[in-house]
């Protein structure tokens, strides 16, 4: 059975019922500070990063001055990995896993290696470049991300979801870039 | 327990919808920002305006409890992330939350995507000491920022004329229109 996407109607409506239902229950969804948070498990198990102190009110620190920032909050977060953000992370693999299997959109074996835009653009057999690029992508978008201190879930959907001035300027920042690098990169060639 | 239980639902709630409107799909995004399918613009913004007047109903009928509240505080790292998330975006066409669903669906190029914003995240945490002392953290619009006036909360509201329900409706229904009159593709078999 072939799946289909849901149009912009249902599917907002989708979208928009989770967005505000996870933020009425206990708080707006966002995904790029677990980053920052797997980063320092596996750091802290290489060489331990975090510690307890009385010094702040969450009761840890860091040497590191990321993790330490905010009375410890994100060294609160390493030092107890199964907190609520990291699991709801995890849930988003999840998520995608059972819709696929409940009719929802399915991918085809080519497009398990470079979505069908990469290859109309860059042909089949170039998924090595493909690889080196989301690479890329993902160095930029979450060292973006944690300049700006959110992603497209937390800024631009919670955010302006709350009316927030910074989701609109984040907004603002991402579409002013993003736009005209697609549009140059994925350019077709003049035959 | 109550925590993890709500944090597995709602992941899976949130996953579910990406993957379910198409966004886990990168050709999705990227025809998006090339202006070639307003799809993903549609849902992202009538997600917001239901949502948006979802909380803020609530938020008028005291049954959120507001400290659920979160407002990002706005700074020039807002902007300048912003755009360096748009650079990654614009060529890898991932976000942090739909790679997630986009590795549980088979696609390679996003565990690159993964291993990229780990080690972009990485360095964020390493560079953070040199980023604080920058402009990058300076406030603007005094910080936390936000356009509807939610008394009880001291953040600094715009529009303070209003009741925050009508603010957060009149954004609602501009968001709904502009989704009603945006094209989608004219031949979804491009995607």
């Amino acid at each position: 059975m072939n799946g289909k996407k849901l149009g912009w109607l249902y599917g907002g409506l989708l979208l928009g019922s989770v967005l505000a239902i996870a933020m009425i229950v206990i708080k707006p969804v966002g995904a790029s500070t677990q980053f920052v948070i797997l980063d320092g498990i596996i750091w802290d198990s290489i060489s331990p990063i975090v510690s307890e102190t009385t010094q702040t009110t969450t009761g840890y620190t860091s040497e590191n001055s990321y993790l330490a920032k905010n009375e410890g909050a994100y060294a609160k977060k390493v030092a107890n990995p199964f907190s609520y953000s990291l699991i709801f992370a995890i849930s988003i693999a999840f998520g995608g896993l059972l819709s696929r299997y409940t009719m929802g959109p399915k991918i085809t074996q080519e497009e398990k290696s470079t979505p069908t835009v990469w290859m109309n653009r860059f042909g089949k057999g170039s998924s090595y470049k493909r690889y080196i690029m989301t690479f890329t992508g993902g160095l930029l978008i979450l060292f973006g991300s944690r300049l700006a201190s959110g992603c497209t879930s937390g800024h631009m959907m919670s955010g302006m979801m709350q009316t927030s001035v910074s989701g609109y300027f984040f907004a603002f920042g991402v579409f002013l870039t993003a736009v005209p690098t697609s549009i140059l990169f994925y350019m077709k060639k003049e035959k | 327990m109550t925590t993890t239980i709500l944090a597995i639902l709602l992941g899976t709630a949130f996953g579910f919808a990406i993957h379910r409107v198409g966004a886990s799909n990168p050709s999705g995004i990227i025809n998006m920002l090339r202006l070639q399918d307003m799809h993903l613009m549609r849902v992202i913004l009538f997600a917001i305006a239901i949502s948006s007047t979802m909380i803020f109903t609530a938020m008028a009928f005291d049954m959120v409890d507001l400290s659920h509240l979160t407002i990002k505080s706005m700074t020039w790292g807002v902007i300048v992330g912003g755009m360096v998330f748009g650079l990654g975006w614009g060529v890898a066409g991932y976000c942090p939350g739909t790679a997630a669903c986009a590795v549980s669906e088979g696609r390679k190029d996003a565990r690159f995507f993964i291993l990229g914003a780990m080690i972009g995240s990485f360095f964020y945490m390493i560079g953070f000491d040199f980023v604080k002392d920058t402009f990058l953290v300076d406030t603007l619009f005094g910080g936390q920022a936000i356009l509807a006036d939610v008394t009880p909360k001291n953040e600094t509201a715009i529009v303070s004329v209003l009741p925050a329900l009508v603010t957060a409706i009149i954004i609602a229904a501009i968001f709904t229109t502009v989704a009603y009159f945006l094209p989608s593709s004219k031949k979804p078999e491009s995607l």
